[in-house]
């Protein structure tokens, strides 16, 4: 286990490297030279010289790579554009909205995914079982901004029982207001996540309903729903937990729609505030630390996985 | 296996084919209403797109069948004119990435061990991240948005996911014993790609492709409802719905019905995509 730990790390910091290559190839080989975004419209040619000298623009690529790689392997992500501020701290203050956002709707959603998905299953000949495969089904077409302005016009403004967006601007200083802004928007993410992963859940229990071992143990007198409780969650947890892991990389990285529908100041709208003002090292920021937390959530799963599932240690052994 | 269980599972196949049919014909009937719509808005619309020829945030009506939005425009002119735009971006997007994913997943199966690693790596580390942050990507790397960049956007985000499958289903394709023979008996890398490889991969990929252009619609719409897709003079749904947002407390249809033309279209090119795979896939249909 120790040793599939390790040669698993290293896939994670190679993989880390790639991911920073491509970065790099990205945003700079794509047509625009950031420098152009730091001074601005109508700046004279010595003024755009200056700041391609002062942010290294004017350096061929491959001096400019190095220098990259070096600051990376340094964690110092440089400083914004915009507000001159480090980007590191602008991170962990957004992070402190975009990550519980992120853990709740995930935690939420496999509440709701995760039974609902055995019952369909289990029940797949009875009507409800029937309707919550279609629910789930027609539950990925949703479009997420679309939830969200559809509850904010039920919950929010109808109803008048939460905040229709924003987020106190004292933070947790005001923590009744920052559970109360945080509410619609974790459900509108956990209700679009749990009806991809309620698939998942389905199709697993459903194989896992088909296997002979589950068979041998009913011939061993188990109840149908014993037999499933001791032997065949387990297994079908073990695809389900590569599934969430995917689920809870994209849910983090797709929160950027979802703070912009309740005006919520997390990653997400960094990226795109970012974007708007072409304050290179903010994007940049941003996509190394989703992509460090996009690849250590996948290791997570893996080890995970292997914790429940005795057959891929020894298969890693060998 | 007992003739009664025979005759059983018989049965169920039986009736999930025809629930199978009834599914494909709502996805083609979804996606059809939509493509009309779409094709019709070339030669006529209600009103003219940004003409404003009714009252400020009107109800439907005889006159404005989807009622008009804060500037008092036709929003049933602007939902046509959407159609126009998703099916367009969809359609482009889905053909780049298709060229990109094609060629990569190609290379990938055909190179020697290190390349082909390192294709699959970078494969997947760019499907760990959505489509729409790719698109992003790319748009703040252009200099303006414009229809063309959120396609081309779109088109590169979708690329590693059909590369990916390609890659796979390609060396499916290359362990098989014609291929072998192919080469035996003196055929090109060349002729083998076109005449064996792709017409073998074509269907699993052409489904694929359809779910993928799913992916892409809804790519375009949060793109333009984040304000970074097509500029104006193109109606987007994404756009209406983020325009329409500040006032969903007294004129909620406006936010309401881009969400369901679109919600319509996705799902329908799902439908349609499971249908087209039970059909090309005899084995699926056996299971």
């Amino acid at each position: 286990m120790l040793r599939y730990m390790a040669r698993r790390l290293l896939i994670l910091l190679l993989s880390l490297f790639v991911a920073a290559i491509v970065l790099f190839v990205l945003l700079r080989l794509l047509p625009g030279d950031p420098a152009n975004a730091l001074v601005g419209v109508g700046a004279t040619p010595e003024q755009i010289a200056a700041a391609q000298a002062q942010i290294g623009s004017d350096q061929p690529l491959a001096v400019q790579f190095v220098t990259y790689l070096g600051d990376l392997a340094r964690f110092d992500l440089g400083k914004s554009f915009v507000s001159r501020a480090p980007v590191i701290e602008e991170i962990s203050r957004r992070l402190s909205v975009t990550l519980p956002l992120t853990l709740a709707a995930f935690l939420l959603s496999m509440l709701i995914a995760i039974p609902l998905g055995i019952l369909a299953a289990v029940k797949s000949e009875r009507w409800y079982g029937l309707l919550l495969s279609v629910v789930s089904q027609v539950g990925i077409a949703v479009p997420v901004f679309w939830l969200g302005v559809l509850l904010v016009y039920v919950f929010a403004l109808n109803l008048r029982l939460l905040p229709s967006g924003g987020f106190p601007l004292r933070g947790y200083g005001d923590p009744a207001r920052a559970v109360t802004s945080m509410v619609l928007p974790v459900l509108t993410i956990a209700l679009i996540m749990s009806a991809s992963l309620m698939r998942y859940v389905r199709a697993a229990t459903l194989e896992v309903l088909g296997s002979d071992f589950l068979r041998t143990a009913r011939a061993l007198g188990e109840s149908r729903t014993g037999a499933l409780m001791r032997h065949g969650l387990r297994n079908a947890a073990v695809p389900v937990i590569s599934v969430l892991g995917i689920e809870l990389s994209t849910t983090f990285l797709g929160a950027v729609v979802v703070e912009q529908v309740f005006s919520l100041p997390g990653m997400g709208s960094m990226l795109l505030l970012g974007i708007q003002q072409r304050d290179y090292p903010n994007i940049q920021g941003v996509l190394i630390i989703s992509t460090l937390l996009v690849l250590l959530t996948g290791f997570l799963a893996d080890l995970l996985q292997r914790v429940l599932d005795p057959r891929l240690r020894k298969e890693a052994r060998r | 296996m007992s003739a009664e269980q025979t005759d059983n599972l018989t049965e169920t196949s039986g009736r999930r084919r025809s629930r199978g049919n009834a599914t494909y014909w709502l996805g083609l009937l979804l996606v059809g209403v939509i493509v009309l719509a779409g094709l019709i808005s070339f030669v006529w619309t209600p009103y003219a797109l940004s003409d404003m020829v009714g009252g400020r945030l009107e109800a439907p009506s005889l006159q404005h069948w989807a009622g008009t939005d804060r500037l008092g425009r036709d929003l049933f002119t602007q939902l046509m004119i959407g159609a126009r735009i998703a099916l367009i971006v969809g359609c482009g997007a889905v053909v780049i990435g298709a060229a990109i994913g094609v060629t990569t997943g190609l290379l990938a199966a055909f190179a020697t061990r290190f390349l082909d690693d390192a294709l699959a790596a970078v494969f997947d580390i760019l499907i760990a991240f959505p489509t729409l942050l790719i698109a992003m990507l790319v748009v703040a790397a252009r200099e303006e948005a414009s229809l063309g960049t959120a396609i081309l956007a779109l088109g590169i985000g979708l690329s590693p996911i059909v590369g990916r499958i390609t890659r796979i289903l390609t060396k499916q394709v290359l362990g098989q014993d014609y291929i072998t023979a192919a080469r035996v008996s003196g055929t090109s890398w060349g002729a083998i790609v076109f005449w064996h490889i792709l017409p073998n991969i074509a269907p699993f990929l052409g489904v694929n492709l359809a779910l993928q252009f799913g992916l892409a619609v809804m790519a375009e719409a949060s793109l333009s409802y984040l304000g970074l897709g097509a500029p104006p003079p193109n109606a987007s749904w994404g756009r209406m719905l983020q325009e329409a947002q500040g006032t969903v407390y007294t004129a909620p249809w406006g936010a309401i019905l881009p969400g369901l033309a679109l919600f319509a279209l996705v799902i329908g090119i799902n439908l349609l995509a499971d249908g087209l795979r039970d059909r090309f896939d005899p084995t699926k249909g056996a299971a």
